[in-house]
Order: C-alpha cells, then structure tokens, then sequence
C-alpha cells in the first residue's frame, strides 16, 4: 500500500469546488424564472388541413382554404373562458383598425359564450371557427390561450406570440405582418 | 354538517369559472376506453409517456384539463384506425418537440447521458484492475 501515493495538493481541493459548482448551477436555477412556455415547433411549416364550423352565426367559420389568397393575417387563438382573452381585446382592436385582417379561433366554445365575449370586448375577426376538440390548436402546435399566429399570404405560420398580447407587443406583430408581407 | 354544506356552496361557487372550458361536451374518446383492449393498452401505454402541455408534469393519462382530454382522443382515434404508436409521437412531436414526449431520445443533445455512465465503469474498470494487480504482487 506504500506506493499509492498521496493526492497531491490540489486533488485535494477537486471536491469543494465540484460542489461549489454544483451548489452555484442550483442556486441559479431557483432563481431564475423557469420557462413555462411551450414554443410551437411548425413555424415555418404549412398550416394542417382544417375546416372549423362558425362559432358564432355573425361571421362565417375557418378552414384552411380561407387562409392562402395571398394575404398576411393573424391568426388568434382565444376562448371566452380565458381572463388573458379579455386583456389582449384592446391590442387587437388596434391592429384591425390598422387594415390588418384577423382570424379567431374559439377553444371549445358554445357559441352563445363566444357570442357574449364579444359583445363585451368587441370583435375584431372576420371568421371564427369552432375548435370544439382543440383539431386546429394541437395541429399548429399550440399549447394555451390566447396565442397569436402571423400567417403569411401561402398559408404558412411564420410567427407565433404566446400569451395576451400586451400593447408593448403591437410594434412587433405590426414588423412581423410588414415582413411576411412583402 | 352545516359547516360541510357551506363549504361545498363555497367551494362550488369558485368552481364555476373554472367549469366554463368543459362547457363542450368532450371528444368522443377523451374519457371512453377503445372497445378492442389490445387497443386501449396501446394507445393508455402511449398516453402514459405524452406530455400534457397545460399542466406540465403531468402525462396526458393522468391530467384532467381538457385539453388533455383532447389529446386522449386524438391517441385513441388513431390507435383504433391502425396508426403505429410511434407515428402518433412523431406527429406531435413535430408540433411541439421533444418537450411534449416523456420518452427519452439519443440526441446530439442527450448523447453524453448515455455515454458519460459507460466511460465512468471503464474507468473504475481500469483503477479496479491496477490495484487488484497491485496487490497480487505484494
């Protein structure tokens, strides 16, 4: 056993600062916000085959014929059920006013819910389909509501927003519609 | 007892906003086995290993969101009409990336999990056989 020789010195010191390293790896990990978001992997992929009813009897429903003439558009993910809905109502608001065309989705919805919701918070889509078994949401990849889609005059997803749309988002979505557009 | 009923009142009133997403009856397979069992064992053991996205640890077999519910019966419609479990995880696996699979994969990401427990035993394997040889010598 004599020949086995001692450590030398800063063998010694190996263990410590694997364990500081570690402590430090976990210690950020507390600390910085998780990400909650789970981020759509089709963007730039062809949005799936679809045809949704009319959630409600004023505007007609959604398939996806109706999303390749050409032109940009969003395409927004929403629910009556959902508080966030209601906030981003406003930002939406703003951006049809602008000329941009919107699309809405309603995320298992009775239409007279979806009907209310509006009434309440104004509606800014020209078609709203019926997503009564989430065919449409799981198909593009989203995971909640509300979520924003830019899609692009072929009917291809080029962006995706997750969550509300606050007014600090507007600017972005605006860039977003201009470069898919041209 | 009155205690236990005004609490259940209570209880029930916060529910209500909550039982608005469930105001669609649900998809026809999301809480309804397949009547072939081979089936619904195919389709419940992919279930187990499918991430459900709204409530994150948790696999879409033993969530309650409706969405989830969803999920369910997309996996047993297309078990039952002769889908390859593994198609299924592809499909949503190119929806949402590996995330949405509890499945572990081989991938230039995860290779070292594989490799690093092999290279520690031939390391150990290698100190192991110069001490044993040590000792056979003195």
């Amino acid at each position: 056993m004599s020949e086995i020789k001692p450590p030398s010195r800063w063998t010694l010191w190996l263990p410590l600062v694997l364990f500081v390293g570690f402590a430090g790896l976990a210690m950020s990990g507390l600390f910085r916000p998780a990400q909650r978001e789970v981020e759509s992997a089709m963007i730039g992929k062809p949005l799936p085959q679809f045809t949704l009813r009319a959630a409600v009897p004023e505007r007609p429903g959604l398939a996806r014929s109706d999303l390749a003439d050409g032109k940009p558009r969003l395409l927004n993910v929403f629910a009556s059920w959902c508080l966030p809905c209601a906030v981003e109502a406003p930002q939406l608001a703003t951006l049809q006013a602008e000329g941009v065309e919107i699309v809405g989705v309603a995320i298992r919805d009775r239409p007279e819910d979806v009907a209310a919701f509006l009434a309440r918070h104004g509606n800014p889509f020209t078609r709203i389909g019926a997503d009564d078994r989430s065919e449409v949401q799981l198909g593009i990849g989203s995971s909640g509501v509300p979520e924003t889609f830019v899609i692009d005059g072929q009917g291809t997803i080029r962006y995706q927003h997750i969550g509300e749309i606050r007014p600090e988002h507007v600017a972005l979505l605006r860039e977003k519609l201009k470069e898919v557009g041209s | 007892m009155t205690r236990a009923w005004f609490l259940l009142a209570a209880l029930a009133l916060f529910a209500a906003p909550l039982s608005a997403q469930d105001a669609v009856p649900p998809a026809p397979y999301a809480n309804v086995q397949l009547p072939d069992a081979a089936q619904e064992a195919k389709a419940h053991a992919l279930m187990l290993t499918l991430r459900c996205l709204k409530c994150q640890s948790q696999s879409i077999a033993d969530s309650d969101a409706p969405m989830a519910g969803d999920m369910r019966s997309l996996v047993r419609e297309r078990i039952a009409a002769g889908e390859d479990p593994e198609a299924i995880r592809a499909w949503l696996v190119e929806r949402y990336g590996d995330y949405v699979s509890y499945a572990p994969r081989v991938t230039p990401l995860t290779w070292p999990l594989y490799a690093i427990p092999l290279v520690l035993l031939a390391a150990i394997g290698l100190v192991l056989r110069r001490r044993l040889r040590k000792g056979d010598g003195a």
